[in-house]
């Protein structure tokens, strides 16, 4: 039975100081005992001298400085995980609550992992399919890969992560596979929405959800990330399977990083978010990947809301430098009907390029993608310019370019939640497209491929 | 040495007392788990200890041990080629030890102890030698002939010296000092990092790195022994542009720093650049290169350490005689790591907490940079060029880390999202980016490629800045209203922009381009302005000349091997000309 202290000496917010202690280790797990026999956990955030300075995951309510009692577990946050996780649901310290029995742990994982190796790393280079035009055509997943979607309040982002969860596959396999689901702070609704969905399709079976909603402990949003991640890991790595993660939404989980480092009174960063956001999210970020010699993957979707639409906002900008591209989506093309309206232009799946081409997808595949971005991207100028001097200011060629930029957003982009295209469909749908301009305009495009796409059907 | 007691533990922060008898600076090793850290702090006998692994699971009352050494890394033949960690950790052998995850507390020594490598010697027993002179060669890629140097701070006569094959830590001969001592000379060598190595005399840069990228070499040039920094947001393209200059650059050895970056980025640099041919030697890219990478997973003091065992290595390569190129991506990384721990010292915050001595640490890294004369009897003339890459937050360049940077360095290469957006690669704003060594370089561009090198570079320039301010004209009132000559203007801009400037790192024949065939292509589309120019004035219509069928072969030029281009060139400027020719004559007709 591990010691127990009585020296509780301050409580500030999340925070608490026990005066006192010996032996306590740095990131070391603990549990508070209230009078009334309730137990709450928290994690060592310093130790100086006897004193140590933790950090609570629940509420502080209830905590009474002479009679509540704590004690150190003697190990850091861990889960237990085993095949049976599947189909479970979890809170975000990772006790089941579905009213299921509890979990017979294989082993126990620390919840913070341990970095990759770099030389260990496989790179990531299988093209999952996921049936959407503007991300197969035009920002290709890949497994291994992070890439998130940035969204703001009152997007359908939740639409678009459970389409691409429902459809995504790897063309010409049949492989074991699995989704892991962190909710940090959204609402019951939001995550209702996901269970439906994935119940639907029968992916429930096969998938293991962690929910900390909106009305849990806030900084209990903290571990509940990282408890996702050690059984995405565990998955992938101890059982080869293959893993998609959907954490949502990391906004909320930012803001209860900004609560315990303003509990602590650190240093305010940006925004008052602390200076090691960067380091803090790259720790949950960085755990997507493929390794060598390994069968499984992890391929991490984290959705986060921009505050004000600000791409610029520390989260979506310290998230962007991190993870392999973005998708964004944007209110303009929401508010005209697009769906899912994806803004194709800054997106980006930075390791789209060696997920597609021949053999991966198809030879047309990358200068399609580039022409299509150079036209979308001159169309839309050229359209900005005529909503100032009118249609006549524009040149015959300018015409052609604004009514691309049409019918690429209302064919492409704009094709429903419910539509599974293959990537075949999609590249098709990209050449009938570009046939609107002449083919001296597809100058990004190789002779030998528009003889063979362009010329054929024209 | 002296041994002490853990009092403290915040992140990697570990605050030791007991300390008295141990140096500024100096690598101790902390609790049983023997984790490294460095000395960065001492009061009375406290030591403030920066950890460069995980901290989770240190207590109080825990060991703290000094080596008495300051951090320093291993330099000796075995470098090339190699991936190590922030602290010249080889992660391939750790991987091979440990699995594919990092462990903490590993020891393993940053260059292998049991390869042997063939020592040639250059001297002889008899010789008298003085630090930095070359004693002899291992040949250490195909690629690389790594020099053999006396230490620094080693002078006197050489009383043994022999050929063979040695591990980095046999005995390969021995000095006599003038005081008489015998110093055993070993193919390995230590130096500490946060120390520059020392040089003769800085000289002044006078020949560019030449990079095969356009806009770099035509528009931007960075001389040998410069600076650079590439400040940008996310998205636009810095790493695939640090990639590129590492790959392409003309240097002898490259240095290349993944600084609190993605681990994939650093596999694919793996698994790329040993199939990759280097133009100048025919042979893999990989035998010249040196990867340290310290992800952004991995322990944020070993990101801050990462830059200064990156430039050591690259200092002693540049010993050496060698043109050393080197990039750190990024600094701004770097830049956080110094911040996290100057917040946990508790220091007074600078500019958005950042520490005030940002400034002065980064001027001290860009200064290791330079052409130089190095140390030896007969000293050699060698280089080394630093690349920053800067991820300026929001994109925003007027934060402390961007501008620090920019009061240093000469060449600035501004990455810009719009561009990035229309997939106009590589991004590099030629608005705002700017050069200082354009006209030191001059000479050497028009003396070397083509007597009107500079001319045509500046033809270009201007009419790139024209078209800007004519797209605010034709914003306001639109295209019609320009005068044909403004048309023309605009076309030309837009053939420089998408013909030359717009380059394809992916594209076999696109990713390279020599200095011979960037000439061509600045002549091909500088042709077309001169000629249509006079055609206008002959009455020619402004849309027939932007119609010319021929254009689309000016602007599938850069996809022609170098080999072809002199006839391509030949071929489509007799083409292009015949057809302003005849759409000018067109309008006399009438």
């Amino acid at each position: 039975m591990p010691k127990e202290y009585r020296t509780l000496q301050e409580v500030a917010g999340p925070l608490m100081l026990v005066r006192d202690v010996e032996g306590v280790k740095y990131e070391e797990l603990g549990e508070i005992e209230l009078e009334s026999g309730e137990t709450r956990r928290c994690r060592v955030l310093e130790v100086s001298g006897t004193n140590v300075l933790v950090q609570l995951f629940e509420n502080a309510q209830g905590v009474n400085l002479s009679t509540s009692k704590i004690r150190f577990l003697g190990r850091q946050m861990e889960l237990g995980v085993s095949p049976d996780m599947l189909g479970r649901v979890f809170d975000g310290l990772g006790r089941p609550i579905d009213g299921g029995p509890e979990l017979i742990p294989e082993k126990r994982m620390d919840v913070n992992g341990t970095p990759m190796n770099p030389a260990a790393r496989a790179y990531p280079q299988e093209f999952i399919q996921t049936g959407v035009s503007a991300i197969d055509g035009l920002n290709t997943l890949v497994r291994g890969q992070k890439l998130p979607i940035f969204s703001a309040s009152g997007l359908p982002h939740a639409q678009l992560a459970a389409q691409i969860a429902r459809q995504a596959k790897v063309r010409g396999k049949n492989e074991q596979f699995a989704v892991v689901f962190a909710a940090m702070g959204i609402t019951f609704e939001e995550q209702d929405y996901f269970v439906r969905s994935f119940r639907e399709t029968g992916a429930l079976d096969r998938t293991v959800m962690f929910t900390n909603l909106a009305n849990d402990p806030a900084v209990e949003r903290i571990a509940t990330p990282r408890m996702a991640l050690t059984a995405a890991e565990y998955l992938a790595f101890d059982l080869g399977m293959h893993v998609l993660v959907i954490l949502t939404d990391i906004t909320n989980y930012a803001d209860a990083l900004r609560e315990i480092s303003a509990a602590r009174k650190e240093v305010p960063g940006r925004r008052g978010y602390p200076g090691y956001m960067y380091t803090d999210l790259a720790s949950l970020y960085e755990r997507a990947g493929r390794q060598k010699g390994k069968e499984g993957s992890v391929t991490m979707i984290p959705i986060l809301s921009m505050p004000e639409d600000d791409k610029t906002h520390p989260i979506p900008d310290l998230t962007g430098y991190i993870t392999e591209g973005q998708i964004i989506l944007s209110r303009a093309l929401y508010r005209k009907g697009v769906t899912p309206p994806i803004d194709v232009l800054p997106s980006l799946s930075r390791l789209k390029d060696k997920g597609i081409g021949e053999g991966k997808t198809r030879k047309d595949h990358s200068n399609t993608m580039n022409q299509l971005f150079s036209a979308y991207a001159r169309g839309k100028d050229a359209k900005e310019l005529m909503v100032i001097l009118g249609e006549a200011a524009l040149t015959d060629i300018d015409k052609l370019y604004a009514k691309f930029a049409d019918e690429f957003e209302r064919q492409y982009v704009s094709q429903g939640n419910f539509t599974d295209r293959s990537i075949e469909e999609t590249l098709d749908l990209g050449w009938q497209l570009l046939r609107i301009l002449p083919r001296s305009e597809l100058k990004r495009i190789s002779e030998k491929l528009l003889e063979e796409y362009y010329d054929k059907k024209a | 040495m002296s041994t002490g007691r853990i009092i403290k533990v915040a992140g990697p922060l570990v605050i030791a007392e007991g300390m008295r008898d141990a140096n500024m600076f100096d690598v101790v090793r902390v609790s049983d788990k023997r984790l490294i850290g460095e000395i960065i702090e001492m009061h009375g006998d406290r030591a403030s200890i920066q950890v460069y692994e995980e901290t989770a699971g240190l207590g109080t009352g825990e060991k703290v041990e000094s080596t008495g050494m300051p951090l320093s890394v291993e330099l000796g033949p075995g470098l090339i080629k190699g991936i190590y960690d922030g602290i010249q950790r080889p992660l391939e052998k750790i991987r091979s030890l440990a699995g594919n995850n990092l462990t903490r507390g590993i020891e393993v020594p940053s260059l292998d102890r049991d390869l042997k490598w063939h020592f040639t010697p250059e001297l002889h027993a008899g010789d008298e030698v003085q630090q930095g002179d070359i004693l002899g060669y291992v040949q250490e890629t195909e690629v690389v002939r790594h020099a053999i140097m006396v230490p620094v701070g080693v002078s006197g006569t050489l009383t043994a010296l022999d050929e063979g094959d040695y591990t980095v830590v046999d005995k390969i001969g021995e000095v006599k000092t003038a005081k008489g001592e015998s110093l055993p000379l070993t193919l390995m060598q230590k130096w500490p990092v946060r120390r520059g190595r020392p040089i003769r005399r800085k000289l002044s840069p006078d020949m560019p790195l030449v990079t095969g990228q356009r806009v770099v070499d035509a528009l931007f040039p960075i001389a040998k022994g410069g600076v650079a920094a590439i400040p940008g947001p996310f998205g636009s393209g810095k790493t695939v542009t640090q990639h590129q200059l590492a790959k392409w650059a003309e240097a002898d050895i490259v240095v290349y720093i993944g600084c609190g970056e993605r681990g994939n980025e650093m596999t694919d640099v793996l698994n790329e650049f040993p199939e990759l041919i280097d133009p100048h030697t025919g042979r893999s890219l990989m035998e010249r290169t040196v990867l340290i990478a310290n992800t952004s997973d991995m322990p944020v003091a070993a990101r801050e350490a990462s830059i200064y065992t990156g430039i050591t290595i690259a200092e002693y390569f540049r010993d050496m005689g060698y043109s050393v190129a080197l990039m750190a991506d990024s600094t701004s990384r770097w830049a956080e790591a110094l911040r996290e721990m100057s917040g946990r010292l508790e220091e007074m915050p600078g500019e958005e907490g950042y520490p005030a001595y940002l400034g002065s640490r980064l001027a001290q890294f860009y200064e290791r940079a330079g052409r130089v004369e190095t140390l030896g009897t007969t000293p050699r003339e060698a280089s080394l060029s630093v690349i920053g890459a800067v991820s300026p937050p929001g994109g925003d360049i007027s934060e402390p880390v961007s501008q620090a940077t920019l009061r240093i360095v000469k060449v600035f290469w501004g990455l810009d999202s719009a561009l990035a957006y229309k997939r106009h690669f590589p991004a590099i704003n030629w608005l705002t980016s700017y050069s200082l060594y354009t006209d030191s370089l001059g000479p050497w561009f028009n003396e070397h490629v083509a007597p009107d090198w500079m001319e045509k570079r500046g033809r270009m320039m201007a009419l790139l800045g024209e078209e800007a301010n004519l797209e605010e004209i034709v914003k306001l009132v639109g295209m019609d209203a320009l005068s044909p000559e403004d048309r023309l203007k605009m076309e030309t801009a837009r053939s420089i922009r998408e013909d030359f400037l717009h380059q394809l790192a992916f594209h076999e024949v696109d990713t390279y381009t020599s200095l011979d065939k960037q000439y061509l292509m600045m002549k091909l589309v500088l042709l077309y302005y001169d000629r249509c120019l006079d055609a206008l004035k002959m009455g020619a219509d402004i849309e027939a000349l932007a119609s010319l069928p021929s254009r689309e072969a000016v602007g599938r030029f850069k996809y022609v091997a170098e080999a072809d281009a002199q006839a391509e060139y030949r071929r489509v400027a007799a083409v292009l000309g015949a057809e302003i020719d005849a759409a000018a004559r067109k309008e006399e007709d009438f």
